[in-house]
């Protein structure tokens, strides 16, 4: 099993969801975040001086799936987060040792 | 015939004879019924003038909290919002106590041209019956009620200068001691009997403040300024963005300061009769004006019209319509209120980077340059037409008031007046504020307040997410 990060953009939270969900994936946590990449951020204008906002708003969403089912999402992701333009966003992926469902003890890949 | 006549000629003396003893009787009653109906008038005239003026100062208590807790706490980073809130809310409950105990009595007994005497210490002999000098409608204790909410915001109001950076006990002490050397003698000098400044009781250089624009504005402003420029600018200033955690609640608070002002302007005629309704109108037409001169300029400048700036706009307006409110002609508190908006964003926007200071929340800029230009405006555009307030001691002929009227020399009389408010603030607050620093400290330590005023001063948090 694989841990999918992916930073999107916030205005691109619902279409990734549902995209998720067509794929068949159906828990994740998702998090509100802020950073920037290579985006540099806007100028705000305050009482007669200029700052440099460079702590945008993100949102983050976690998951952790099925080797056969990641690329399927993070196909679905990419598709359904991107604009084109710089700041959609990054994903990443990273091996998972282990899962464990709380409520009954199930673990590995039935407790996803 | 004959007995029918002198049966008639006899009722008739009769008759006469009881007319004679009834007309004396009719006089005295109706005289009693008059007197009795001229009482009943003066009475009906006390409530309405009473009922207006409590209502008055509970307006002007909103005002301090929560208008200028709101507005002033929107403006701050979310660690320090308690701060604000804890500093307007102690000045409500410090100043209620000096006030009685002591400074009601500085400021509106009788005393010097420069103070007032100790005669009503603990609030002696003010009672329920009227003071003819300050108002022959309401009780006294209704006028030092007033009275006593606008001493709790005009220190409130510095709070905007060194928010974020100064110790709650520093501020308790300072704010207590300049309400007694500051505040207490310009309200004695504008305000009370024998003031040096007072315009409607023959000060010598009467000076028209109808509602505080010298007392209240020009003295908290420009010592706020002095607050700002002792303690030193916020750590991370001006490197670091520091926006309002929340404009929301500032403009909450906005909108209630502009509410509570009516009881602050329309108030200070001290009746409900027509010079509250000039007052009220006046208020109403400075705000919008300014709200409007300042969006336009900060739309021209910076390309969008921002909410707190029309907010900032609208309290500017405020400010500087205080003075002339009950001077002044509807259309000129538009004239007035259509330049401070304009001035007070130029001193905001401009000025203060010019300069460097950190006004934390523009308590000078607004306050301070706002208070001062609408003072001088007041003696530019008071119109005896709205309030007949200087009148020949001889004849008692109306005279003129400001410039509009040919009256040139009230200029000079604003000047003295402002300048002599800049003068006790300046010195007042550097004498204070040295004092309380020797004995006290003035800031917190670097860390705490970096860490944030909330935690640090008071153990709590403004908000919590996570519960």
């Amino acid at each position: 099993m694989q841990k999918i990060e992916a930073i999107i953009q916030p205005s691109k939270l619902d279409a990734v969801k549902d995209a998720l969900l067509e794929v068949g994936i159906e828990g994740m946590t998702i998090l509100e975040a802020r950073g920037h990449g290579r985006q540099k951020g806007h100028t705000e204008f305050y009482r007669g001086r200029e700052y440099t906002v460079d702590l945008l708003p993100k949102v983050k969403i976690e998951m952790v799936v099925p080797d056969e089912l990641v690329e399927k999402a993070v196909q679905a992701i990419l598709a359904s987060a991107r604009t084109g333009k710089i700041g959609d966003g990054k994903v990443f992926l990273s091996k998972i040792d282990d899962a464990i469902r709380i409520r009954n003890d199930e673990r590995g890949g039935a407790a996803l | 015939m004959r007995s029918r006549l002198s049966k008639f000629m006899l009722l008739l003396v009769v008759f006469s004879a009881g007319l004679c003893f009834a007309q004396p009787a009719a006089p005295a009653a109706t005289a009693a019924q008059i007197a009795h109906l001229e009482a009943q008038v003066a009475q009906a005239q006390s409530s309405a003038d009473n009922s207006w003026m409590l209502a008055s100062a509970a307006m002007v208590l909103l005002m301090t909290g929560p208008g200028l807790a709101l507005f002033y706490g929107g403006l701050v980073r979310r660690k320090n919002v308690l701060s604000i809130l804890m500093q307007c809310i102690a000045m409500m409950a410090i100043i209620t106590v000096l006030w009685a105990v002591l400074t009601y009595s500085l400021a509106f007994d009788s005393g010097v041209a420069f103070i007032g005497g100790l005669h009503h210490l603990f609030l002696r002999g003010v009672g329920l019956a009227p003071d003819p000098d300050y108002s022959a409608t309401i009780p006294l204790q209704t006028f030092m009620i007033y009275q006593l909410m606008f001493a709790i915001i005009t220190p409130a109001l510095i709070v905007g200068a060194f928010a974020e950076r100064m110790k709650f006990s520093a501020m308790a002490l300072f704010l207590t001691l300049w309400s007694i050397c500051v505040y207490t003698p310009m309200a004695h000098m504008v305000w009370g009997k024998g003031g040096f400044l007072n315009a409607s009781q023959g000060g010598m250089f009467p000076c028209l403040d109808f509602a505080g624009g010298t007392v209240v504005h020009v003295t908290s402003g420009v010592s706020a300024l002095v607050c700002a420029l002792y303690l030193g600018k916020r750590v991370g200033y001006p490197r670091e963005a520091m926006p309002p955690h929340s404009v929301v609640l500032s403009f909450i608070g906005a909108c209630l300061l502009w509410f509570g002002w009516f009881g602050f302007n329309a108030g200070s005629a001290l009746g409900a009769g027509t010079l509250a309704t000039s007052a009220f109108v006046n208020t109403q037409f400075g705000a919008a004006a300014a709200a409007l001169t300042w969006a336009a300029a900060e739309w021209l400048h910076r390309g969008k019209p921002s909410a707190l700036g029309i907010i900032s706009g609208a309290v500017a307006g405020l400010v500087a319509i205080t003075p002339a409110a009950g001077f002044v002609q509807p259309m000129s508190a538009l004239v007035i209120g259509a330049i401070a908006g304009v001035f007070c964003y130029f001193m905001v926007v401009k000025v203060k980077s010019w300069f460097g200071y950190d006004d934390s929340l523009d308590a000078f800029g607004v306050h301070g340059a706002g208070g001062t230009l609408g003072a001088i405006l007041t003696g530019i555009f008071a119109s005896s037409a709205v309030n007949p307030i200087f009148k020949d001691a001889k004849t008692g002929a109306v005279l003129p008031s400001g410039v509009i009227d040919g009256n040139w020399h009230q200029l000079l009389n604003q000047f003295v007046g402002v300048g002599l408010a800049w003068g006790v603030s300046i010195v007042g607050t550097l004498v204070l504020l040295k004092l309380v620093d020797l004995v006290i400290g003035l800031r917190v330590a670097r860390e705490h307040e970096i860490e944030g005023l909330d935690v640090t001063q008071h153990g709590e948090e403004g908000y919590d997410f996570v519960a």
